[in-house]
């Protein structure tokens, strides 16, 4: 696998500069980024990509289907009239979760209705009819103890598993963790796989039916919800450690998926990190989640977890190795990758082509 | 609590035998437009708030029209009908969802800067605390006269960027928060401008002000006012000026960097030039934090002094309150972070800034727990200033337990930037804040203008309003719990029943503020004359001891204090 060094420098460099830096990047293992294309302006509209050109155009790709799922009916996305949290699938997810509906919420909740219950027994029994003379009380050194004492107490049970679960969050992935680079643009995301040799792609909103022209590609069902689904899904294996990677290229943005309880910034000029594991199947959606300029609703993530095997096989559909693949990696894959690579992003036509 | 009781009515009745010297009032350019008097200054401020808060209160209104129902309807006809037909079906999306981020932006600098800072200090604050330490003015009655004035421009600065162009529209789209990049390269074009300019005018206001309240606290107490006999009002003054002081510079800082990011190419925030947008996060909640508990100190201090009024009763354990709210301001100032827990933080800072924030829980607690205790034992009567108050303890315990919660930074990870984030503030804000306001207002409006509020019409204003906020907010929590992200015109159908609910409960809550209106206008045309202490034998701070309205000039011989 590679090392985070290369491509920290390629981001680094691509985040520094819109012109030239990104050529000096490309001594570094990973494609050019397609920041420099990207730069145009803020309002420069997101080509939607298309579908008539494409299957020619990536003969790998059209052989796999991993990545086009259906989502899961009740997982990974929002529920109508919902009350609580998403249903958490990774294990740091499954802690909060743990932490926010056993501890948090009988505390929250305990400690409302007990200021309610007081005001209103107060309410009743001292209200002017019933006392008409007031009491000149005004200490009580022990009860004023008391309530400052207790609610430290309540604190400390709540920082002592918070205190864990910070813990637990920050735990950096081992160094066999499959590496995801995820760009936030205005307003689409790039991702990239650096360990695997997949060159960045370009994730766009798939808009509905009625809102483009014909012969472009709109939103099925099986894509997912409205604002949610996503041209070309990240793609990510079960029960395998991820090592997530953000930076922004023009402005800031948030990569959140609610259903693994990660949400990281994008910034441009930085490169935060964060892990998690995912243990179920099934296509999770998120959105970006810190204002980004006028399309900010319109930048979903949307994350399928396939199977291990799934995993190799859709790498190696996309150009990629797996870290076993030395040899194959040495010969035939590599010129899909290539022609990938220069595309920008915007005109997202062979990436969607693996659709 | 204080228990400044007036020794004598003699000083008062004597100003008000002393009519033609006390009550010499300037002529009507004079008095308001070059007005040096704390209460003729406190009256403007009420006023501008109450017009900015109109203002403010629409834009949220349209907020709220468009999230009713999924998709985009009326934004991009909103751009057309302020800025003329855009060129093409695609330009006038791009316009719509402009509008969007210029609305919210709008909507959250109108209510913090312009309704809510401006009606607690400038105006309840100007109005009594000069009379509540028995002064006659205010310290510095010129400059207090130039915080006024600087906030008209201010405003008129912020309205007036929405006509320029700020990047992708007209007006800035940036966020309260004025996020660089998106508000340096990412917003080109004066809109931006203008608001930065129009927020240091506001903070120059504030700083004044503060300079203002400080200087008169501890220099023009009336002989027997000591610091410890100060009602809870004046503390939560003083502890509230003290902040603005310290806080609002690195405001100015902050903006002042952004504004030669924008112009003169420095690069304090551009990583390009070796700066970091992480900076202005840090500078930006270094005043941003303290600037919420700018926003509900003085709010506590309204409610203390109308518990005690309506329990017949001295506050429950006087020091403690002070002290708590000292304690709260100064940890105010180490807990910015929270604001920022997703920007890729060190795990141990994260673990600070969690305890740090918890930490404000307790002084809190003793606040609630304290006016329960000043009620217990007393004499209470419901009036529509102790319903205020008592809608803002229970509703201020709801913000507050959410916001144990938020403080919490792995959990913070799920809800940062959702509605459950909106949700808490705008329990401790829409819900705390502004319903100490109108406690503030329906408490001493008698005493300001000399008439009586409708009581019938102040308690149904309390109630709708009350059903309406909380219709509006609670399902909030919902949605963010969903995980919808905060700052969006549109979302996925599925977060589409919960925003239904919570938009009628805006029109729920809209209703009430007319019956608000209503209920000034008619004290205005019809009200019962007020008497001096309408409140009756609770109401003990100095203020009951005047006439009402006030004379014009207070407390020439100064009141002693036991």
């Amino acid at each position: 696998m590679i090392t985070l060094k290369p491509s920290l420098f390629a981001f680094a460099a691509a985040a520094l500069s819109v012109t030239a830096s990104a050529q000096t990047a490309a001594p570094a293992p990973v494609a050019p980024s397609p920041a420099v294309e990207q730069a145009a302006g803020p309002i420069a509209p997101v080509d939607l990509p298309t579908i008539s050109p494409s299957p020619a155009m990536d003969p790998v790709a059209s052989t796999t289907s991993i990545g086009t799922s259906a989502p899961l009916a009740e997982i990974g996305q929002p529920i109508n009239k919902r009350l609580g949290l998403q249903p958490q699938v990774t294990p740091t997810g499954q802690q909060a979760e743990w932490m926010h509906n056993a501890i948090l919420m009988p505390v929250m909740v305990g400690i409302s209705l007990l200021v309610l219950g007081l005001m209103v027994f107060v309410s009743a029994r001292f209200r002017r009819k019933a006392n008409p003379v007031a009491s000149k009380t005004t200490h009580n050194t022990i009860i004023e103890v008391v309530w400052t004492l207790l609610p430290v107490l309540i604190l400390v049970v709540i920082a002592v598993p918070s205190i864990s679960l910070l813990a637990a969050q920050f735990t950096p992935a081992p160094k066999d963790a499959v590496t995801l680079k995820a760009i936030g643009y205005q307003w689409n995301w790039g991702y990239e796989y650096p360990d695997h040799g997949i060159s960045e792609f370009t994730s766009n909103m798939l808009p509905e039916q009625a809102s483009v022209a014909s012969g472009t590609r709109f939103r099925n069902d099986a894509d997912g919800p409205r604002l949610l689904a996503v041209d070309n899904r990240v793609v990510l294996p079960v029960n395998t450690p991820i090592r997530l990677l953000t930076t922004g290229s023009d402005v800031i943005h948030a990569w959140a998926i609610p259903a693994f309880w990660i949400k990281m910034d994008a910034i441009p000029g930085r490169i935060n990190e964060t892990s998690f594991t995912v243990e179920k199947t099934g296509v999770y959606y998120g959105q970006c989640s810190e204002l980004c300029g006028i399309k900010h609703s319109a930048m979903p993530i949307a994350v399928e977890v396939v199977s291990k095997e799934d995993f190799a096989k859709w790498v190696r559909a996309k150009g990629g190795k797996m870290p076993g693949d030395a040899d194959a990696a040495a010969t035939a894959p590599v010129t899909p990758a290539v022609t990938v690579a220069p595309i920008p992003a915007t005109s997202a036509a062979p990436v969607a082509a693996t659709k | 609590m204080s228990e400044a009781v007036a020794t004598a009515h003699s000083f008062d009745a004597a100003s008000a035998h002393d009519h033609s010297h006390a009550d010499e009032k300037p002529g009507f350019f004079a008095r308001w437009f070059m007005s040096t008097n704390h209460k003729d200054i406190g009256t403007l401020y009420l006023i501008f708030a109450i017009l900015a808060g109109i203002i403010g209160g629409a834009i949220s209104g349209v907020m709220r029209l468009e999230l009713a129902d999924p998709g985009i309807q009326y934004l991009p006809w909103l751009a057309e009908s302020l800025h003329g037909a855009a060129a093409n079906a695609q330009a006038a999306e791009v316009q719509g969802l402009h509008m969007w981020n210029v609305l919210i932006t709008a909507h959250g600098l109108i209510i913090v800067f312009f309704m809510v800072m401006p009606a607690m200090i400038g105006g309840f604050g100007n109005w009594f605390v000069p009379i509540m330490i028995g002064a006659p003015d205010m310290a510095f009655p010129r400059m207090n006269n130039v915080s006024f004035w600087l906030l008209v421009p201010a405003f008129l600065l912020l309205l007036g960027s929405g006509f320029v162009t700020g990047g992708s529209g007209p007006g800035a789209g940036t966020g309260w928060t004025v996020y660089a990049p998106l508000s340096t390269s990412g917003s080109v074009g004066p809109a931006v401008d203008m608001a930065i300019l129009s927020l240091h005018l506001a903070g120059a206001s504030s700083i004044l002000g503060a300079i203002n309240f400080i200087t008169t606290i501890f220099n023009m107490r009336a002989p027997g006012m000591t610091l410890h006999k100060m009602p809870l009002f004046v503390w939560s003054i003083l502890v509230t000026a003290f902040l603005l002081l310290l806080a609002l510079p690195v405001l100015a800082a902050a903006i002042t960097m952004l504004l030669t990011d924008r112009n003169f190419g420095t690069t304090f925030f551009d990583p390009a030039g070796g700066g970091d947008p992480v900076l202005y996060q840090h500078l930006f909640w270094f005043f941003g934090h303290p600037e919420v508990y700018i926003m509900i100190l003085p709010g506590f201090g309204i409610v203390s002094q109308i518990i005690a009024t309506f329990s017949k009763k001295p506050v429950f354990g006087y020091l403690g309150m002070a002290y708590a709210m000292v304690a709260i301001g100064v940890v105010g100032f180490v807990v910015w972070a929270h604001h920022m827990f997703t920007v890729g933080m060190d795990v141990n800072t994260k673990m600070y800034f969690t305890a740090a924030t918890m930490v404000i829980a307790v002084p809190t607690g003793i606040k609630i727990f304290s006016w329960i205790a000043t009620m217990w034992g007393g004499s209470l009567s419901f009036k529509t200033p102790m319903m205020w108050s008592l809608g803002f303890i229970f509703m201020f315990t709801v913000g507050g337990v959410t916001g144990v919660l938020l403080a919490n930074g792995g959990i913070d990870n799920y809800m940062h930037d959702t509605y459950y984030v909106v949700a808490h503030f705008h329990y401790v804000l829409s819900l705390g804040a502004v319903f100490s306001l109108f406690a503030g207002f329906t408490y001493w409006f008698p005493k300001m203008s000399g008439r009586h509020l409708s009581e019938a019409l102040g308690q149904m204003h309390f109630w709708v309003f009350f059903i309406g906020v909380n219709v509006l907010f609670f399902p909030q929590h919902f949605l963010g719990l969903q995980g919808m992200p905060r700052r969006i015109p549109d979302y996925p159908s599925n977060y589409a029943y919960w925003n239904e609910i919570s938009s009628y409960g805006y029109l729920i809550m809209a209703a009430g503020m007319v019956i608000f209106f209503v209920n000034v206008a008619y004290a205005f045309m019809a009200g019962r004359k007020a008497e001096d202490s309408p409140w009756g034998e609770g109401a003990t701070t100095l203020e009951w001891t005047l006439s009402s309205p006030p004379p014009y000039h207070q407390f020439e011989t100064l009141p002693k204090i036991n």
